[in-house]
């Protein structure tokens, strides 16, 4: 199991290390000339080499075969040691350090997705357990009709009815943003998930307002893996119920509560864990849209932002956060098997 | 071709033969599933809006304006003295229109056609890329398939949308290749009522971050089949190595990477919809369903609630009926089914 560990984790560095030189690339070869999307295309050449100048982009690439003394004096092997040493700039719009600004933004994201899979788990596993076992039957038919909306509906365009309705029709949930103005002035934060820190400020009425901007989008996010969750669980609780130690332990006479939780359940599990571990990538995805719709302050909006303001330090610095994030979230998964399944054994 | 064989029963031409084969078999099978059925139907309906609507309905999207009409509720819902004060008969804007005073219902027909282009043409750059990638990788193996699934692995490890916004802001800028690109291929006969060059980029973002999947079944249907012994035995009677590949390694991996097509279809048909509506896709005037939901979005505090309703419910009921029909060919065609049967 170390030994497998240990592999994984150098098996992450050449993908690291390819995120990073794709997003290096992405953002120095493909846009063509940076300095117009910046200046526009009215700027002199003069201003714009002025800016390539700035921006250290009249530096060779990667090797400086010009002046062999300086070979590494190059813009990517820069980009490298700013990275390792968690350097990641200053924002051109903003002025700050893509750092803080992820820090401030990061928990935002983390309160709305872990929120939206907690409501995709503790709805869709329970569906698809009854589906399974009253298959056939009303429930088992909505089961299926909600896993197969949840997998169709545009989540953007859930956001937009639901702020319809529950915000603007009946006026009964927020309709945007993390907080109510009033509250979130002169409130310190602590963790940054407004949910916690309201309490452990002895504020519950920040909780509860929080609570109350976070329901509708985190909702709205959970659809997708709630569909995803619902439907797995149902299959592969069908084909657990159809095993033969399940006929054998109701033949004891073990009451059917007990074989449905302490027989089929754990066993029909485990394929659940894997496909809830597989949300992540799903979550980030629908976070930049939830979050762009619901105007919540997380690393989504902050990316949008900065793609479409060519903000090319956040951009850099965030992508290759995220994408981090997410290859760190799917090796946890694949660990997670040796540990559920006794069965697998890694060498 | 109607060639016909001699055997214990009698004649039996070899068209009736292949009928039993494979494809024969999923079809059938596929027609008595209900998702299948259902996904069918809804997909068939959608594809003749989307080629008759064009021919019976012209519309120019430039020029359509009304705007003493702007904003109003679908028309029967409409109140009598509105209707006759506006003249407007009880069907004529089923949808309501929009904030120009267009009607509604006719730009989300209109929208059919681009919708299904883009999920069709995104998804088939994308298994053409991709297969091609993944069947060169397992075929010749060695450094080759390292570096092809490594830039697969990297492709993955970003979140889809992500990506496709950074290529597709990337594509926009007016000094890239793609941006001519784009404007190349929207100014084609027939394509310039379906594409704008950035709903283009768009398009050509999303086919890039698909490719991963389909490489990845190419590759490990090659893989698994590579040292059969058919594959060997067409080696030994001198077959070219391409022609081994596309002729008798290929066809293995025609049926998974059918459900996947068809699949993703319904995803690449939600992605562009959200490039579009994140304002990174299709340009106004143009009817795409995300680019309507982006400007809806900016009369929603007024309460037009049609509006948003509408182009949401289109994207809904195509990406539905696709994944209904995504989900019965994977029943369809799944071997392990068939010994059921």
């Amino acid at each position: 199991m170390l030994r497998y560990t240990i592999r994984r984790l150098l098996g992450l560095i050449p993908v690291i290390f390819g995120i990073s030189l794709v997003v290096f690339l992405l953002l120095r070869i493909i846009p063509g000339d940076i300095t117009i999307t910046i200046l526009g295309e009215r700027a002199s050449p003069q201003q714009r080499a002025q800016l390539r100048q700035q921006l250290g982009l009249d530096r060779p690439l990667f090797l400086n075969l010009e002046n062999p003394d300086e070979l590494f004096d190059t813009q990517y092997v820069d980009f490298m040691g700013d990275l390792l040493r968690l350097d990641l700039g200053d924002s051109l719009l903003h002025r700050r350090p893509v750092l803080t600004e992820l820090r401030e933004r990061f928990p935002a994201t983390v309160e709305l997705t872990v929120t939206a899979l907690f409501i995709a788990i503790l709805l869709g596993v329970p569906l698809g357990i009854v589906a399974a076992i009253k298959r056939g039957s009303f429930t088992d038919a909505s089961a299926l009709i909600v896993a197969l909306l949840g997998v169709s509906i545009p989540i953007f365009w859930l956001g937009l009815m639901f702020q319809y309705l529950f915000a603007i029709n009946w006026r009964i949930l927020p309709i945007s943003t993390r907080l109510d103005p009033d509250l979130a002035r002169g409130f310190q934060n602590i963790t940054g998930l407004y949910t916690i820190d309201g309490l452990l400020r002895g504020r519950p009425e920040v909780t509860l307002n929080a609570l109350k901007h976070l329901i509708m989008p985190a909702f709205v996010l959970s659809t997708v893996p709630l569909a995803i969750i619902a439907r797995m669980t149902r299959s592969s609780m069908l084909e657990v119920l159809g095993q033969d130690y399940i006929r054998t332990a109701r033949a004891k006479g073990l009451h059917g509560r007990i074989v449905i939780v302490r027989h089929a359940l754990r066993n029909a599990l485990l394929p659940v864990v894997t496909v809830i571990g597989l949300q992540a990538g799903l979550l980030l995805s629908g976070a930049i849209l939830t979050e762009t719709v619901f105007s919540w302050p997380g690393i989504g909006t902050w990316l949008l932002d900065a793609i479409l303001g060519r903000d090319y330090p956040i951009v850099q610095g965030g992508v290759i956060f995220v994408a981090l994030i997410f290859v760190i979230v799917n090796l946890l998964v694949d660990l997670s098997y040796a540990f559920l399944d006794p069965r697998i054994h890694y060498t | 071709m109607s060639s016909s064989v001699t055997t214990a029963e009698g004649v039996v031409t070899l068209d009736q033969r292949r009928q039993r084969g494979l494809w024969g078999d999923a079809w059938r099978r596929l027609l008595r599933s209900s998702s299948g059925r259902i996904g069918l139907g809804i997909t068939i309906f959608l594809v003749l809006i989307a080629i008759f609507i064009p021919l019976l309905m012209p519309y120019n999207p430039a020029t359509d304006r009304n705007f003493p009409r702007r904003l109003l509720k679908p028309s029967w819902l409409l109140s009598e003295d509105v209707r006759e004060q506006k003249n407007i008969d009880l069907l004529e804007h089923p949808f309501g229109t929009d904030d120009l005073g267009r009607d509604i219902f006719r730009r989300v027909l209109h929208g059919t056609p681009i919708s299904l282009t883009a999920g069709l043409f995104t998804v088939s750059m994308a298994v053409v890329f991709g297969s091609l990638l993944g069947l060169i990788a397992g075929y010749l193996g060695g450094w080759f398939d390292t570096v092809a699934s490594w830039v697969m692995d990297i492709l993955l490890a970003f979140p889809s949308i992500l990506l496709a916004i950074a290529i597709v802001s990337a594509s926009n800028s007016p000094t890239a290749f793609t941006s001519r690109l784009g404007n190349a291929v929207s100014s084609l006969p027939v394509l310039r009522t379906i594409f704008d060059p950035q709903l283009f980029n768009a398009m050509l973002a999303v086919a890039i971050v698909e490719i991963p999947i389909f490489g990845r079944i190419a590759r490990s249907t090659v893989i698994a089949v590579r040292h059969q012994e058919y594959v060997t035995a067409a080696t030994a009677l001198g077959v070219s190595g391409p022609r081994t590949l596309f002729r008798h390694i290929l066809p293995n991996s025609l049926a998974p990477m059918l459900v996947q097509a068809t699949l993703s279809i319904a995803t690449a048909i939600i992605s562009v919809a959200a490039l579009s509506f994140l304002g990174l896709g299709a340009q106004r005037p143009r009817p795409e369903w995300g680019r309507m939901l982006a400007d809806a979005r900016q009369y929603l505090l007024q309460g037009s609630w049609w509006y948003i309703t509408f182009p949401g419910l289109a994207i809904m009921l195509t990406v539905l009926g696709i994944n209904l029909l995504g989900d019965g060919l994977r029943d369809a065609l799944d071997p392990r089914l068939k010994s059921k049967d």
